[in-house]
């Protein structure tokens, strides 16, 4: 019975914790409504105002990262199924880009075309791949994920349509003034973001939403009640797979070359979920507010060092610092403290009264 | 063609010995602790740049350097247990240990290539290069010894969980932990020392990995973990046993593909693992279900 009851328990809060009365839900609601707004208004003139090539290329990998770490947590967050193996739709998005562009000899703007067929392409690539995985559960699925993973890259090494270990050249657009260069980049990398966002947000909120996360709390009494498990969580993973399709696609063209030991980084897939982890998992702010402040960190940290190995013993160690000491996230535990001090600051306004 | 068909086999069984012993580490912790030690390729890789020290710098026979390198191993394993495994907690405990023990592996990685740098090294002795003639084809040396030391680490593996106090304690931690600690078992010392002994074995995997590899660098860690995790859950988690006909099983048949196909022979081991698990999600030799929450 106690079991029971502590496995419901999460579900309920979720419910309970958009606030205490009518006035300060309203209030919260207002305040995330112009938070929304001003970072979109940030967001909307940052490459306009900084023009720095170097600010506006961080400003769309982070971009690139917040779909990612969005598009993550849209199936991972929700679903608690814990995904180590994004990076293959990523780079299945990424080839997909470089080799179609090869083929049909595309180049300049209409390579852009092809960055939703990329997002396509992981897609239909992550249907099979849910069938199988899908089918079990805790560990046994975040391994079988690492498995797909190097599947995916000794394919990428092996097969000669992703030009191998030499890798494949992206026509880049040669033509483009060097110091807007980045901005169609950043604006159709904005656009995915927060399109992504708006869906993690919409997702959170809808019936989907509620099945996926009470699939997380408890599979079994989730199909119990009527849930049919295997569909949501599919449909979750190629959704999810869709978009970080796209990324990969954008981030591709973006750099302009495609090597099956960049493409497919076992550290993306630990940096995603870093950044998931960090900002706080199934929420729609946490991976945002991740990715926000990892990226630029981790791409300031590799232009300072000549050398990998720094960063990645930094990495591991936040990575550790943020699972021992801010296990379930910034968000949500930022947001208990800020409850926590609202209510002292209440008690004391009254005791003084 | 036949000839090599059998060495293949020979040496994917006497290969498999060494791959047997790492996942029996790997799925020993699994069983006991119910966490997945991602950090165990890299921890390989680091017993094995501790022989590698030892032999180059202290002229040290590999063979006795292990007498360092296994407590050496235990220690990093109790260490690693008590800092960052221990104190998660909750419902999320199971992916929390498993991205604690990946960042752990990071920072080994790190400092390893911090140190050493990414040149492949190997280790290199008298019986490193030397082979006997038997059964009508050459073994080399080190493969029998690589064997005949996993099999003698097994066997007290299996010494220490049957006819210890101690194992008794680990299998009743691993059969039940609520109803171990009610007995008076002391399940935090149970874990840990079990974390150590799963990581001691990278210290013996390490040595003999090092010398048949023909050369590792701090990277090759992710190659080994990916096919320990696939032998572990081909097996089915928490089967030692089945850990370690599956292992002798994989690398033959992954020596078998690599006459043909050397570019894609470790493919092997993970096609196994996608067609096992849609036909039998618990693995080969899994009793309990994987299918619970």
């Amino acid at each position: 019975m106690t079991e029971q009851l502590g496995a419901e328990a999460p579900l309920a809060t979720t419910i309970v914790t958009t606030g205490t009365g009518p006035v300060p839900r309203l209030r919260h609601r207002m305040s995330a409504v112009a938070g929304v707004a001003v970072a979109a208004a940030i967001a909307a003139v940052y490459p306009l105002v900084i023009t720095n090539p170097t600010a506006t290329n961080f400003g769309v990998v982070t971009l690139i990262f917040v779909t990612v770490a969005s598009a993550w947590n849209i199936f991972s967050g929700y679903s608690g199924y814990l995904s180590l193996g994004h990076a293959v739709f990523y780079g299945t998005g990424a080839y997909f880009l470089c080799v179609a562009a090869k083929d049909w000899h595309l180049s300049g703007a209409a390579v852009f075309w092809l960055v939703p067929l990329g997002g396509v392409a992981a897609a239909v690539i992550a249907v099979p791949l849910g069938l199988v995985a899908l089918r079990v559960r805790r560990h046994t699925f975040v391994v079988i994920t690492i498995a797909f993973f190097f599947i995916a890259q000794l394919s990428a090494s092996n097969l000669g349509v992703t030009g191998g270990s030499s890798g494949i050249l992206v026509p880049v657009p040669g033509n483009w003034d060097p110091a807007t260069y980045n901005n169609p980049f950043y604006y159709l990398a904005l656009i995915i973001a927060a399109a992504t966002v708006a869906l993690a947000w919409w997702v959170r909120r809808s019936r989907f939403g509620l099945q996926l996360r009470a699939i997380r709390d408890d599979e079994d009494r989730a199909a119990g009640l009527g849930v049919r498990a295997m569909p949501c969580k599919l449909t979750a993973l190629v959704v999810s797979a869709f978009i970080t399709g796209m990324a990969g696609a954008l981030w591709v063209f973006f750099i302009g070359e495609a090597f099956p030991q960049f493409v497919f980084d076992p550290l993306f897939d630990l940096a995603v979920v870093l950044m998931a982890f960090f900002g706080g998992l199934g929420t729609v702010a946490g991976p945002v507010l991740g990715a926000l402040i990892l990226e630029p960190t981790q791409l300031w940290l590799n232009l300072q060092q000549s050398n990998s190995y720094e960063s990645e013993i930094l990495f591991g160690a936040l990575f550790l610092a943020v699972i021992l000491f801010l296990p379930r996230g910034a968000v949500p535990t930022g947001a208990e403290y800020l409850t926590k001090w609202r209510a002292r600051w209440r008690q004391s306004h009254e005791d003084a009264q | 063609m036949g000839t090599e068909i059998a060495h293949a086999i020979a040496d994917g069984i006497l290969g498999g010995g060494v791959y047997a012993l790492m996942a029996a580490g790997l799925t020993l912790i699994f069983g006991v602790l119910d966490i997945i030690n991602v950090a165990q390729g890299i921890l390989v890789v680091l017993g094995g740049y501790l022989s590698y020290v030892l032999s180059v710098h202290l002229h040290l026979d590999l063979l006795l350097g292990l007498l360092i390198t296994m407590p050496a191993m235990f220690v990093i394993g109790v260490v690693i247990y008590w800092l960052f495994i221990r104190p998660l907690r909750g419902a999320e405990r199971t992916s929390m240990t498993l991205l604690a023990c990946f960042a752990v592996a990071l920072i080994v990685e790190g400092a390893l290539y911090w140190r050493f740098g990414s040149n492949f090294v190997s280790l290199s002795a008298s019986y490193t290069v030397s082979s006997v003639h038997m059964f009508g084809f050459y073994l080399s040396d080190i493969y029998l010894i690589g064997f005949g030391l996993a099999v003698v680490a097994i066997a007290s593996l299996y010494l220490i969980l049957y006819r210890t106090k101690f194992g008794r304690a680990v299998r009743a931690t691993m059969q039940n932990q609520a109803a171990a600690r009610l007995i008076g078992i002391d399940v935090n010392r149970v874990a840990a020392v079990t974390f150590g002994i799963g990581t001691a074995v990278t210290a013996v995997g390490g040595m003999v990995f090092g010398a048949v590899s023909g050369g590792f660098n701090p990277n090759s860690g992710y190659d080994l973990i990916s096919r320990l995790l696939a032998i572990v859950i081909l097996a089915g988690m928490g089967s030692i046993g089945g850990a370690l006909v599956t292992a002798v099983f994989m690398t033959t048949a992954e020596a078998l593909v690599d006459i043909w196909q050397p570019n894609w022979s470790v493919a092997v081991f993970y096609l196994a693992l996608v067609i096992i698990l849609t036909v039998r999600p618990a693995g080969l030799f899994g009793r309990r279900a994987v299918r619970t929450q």
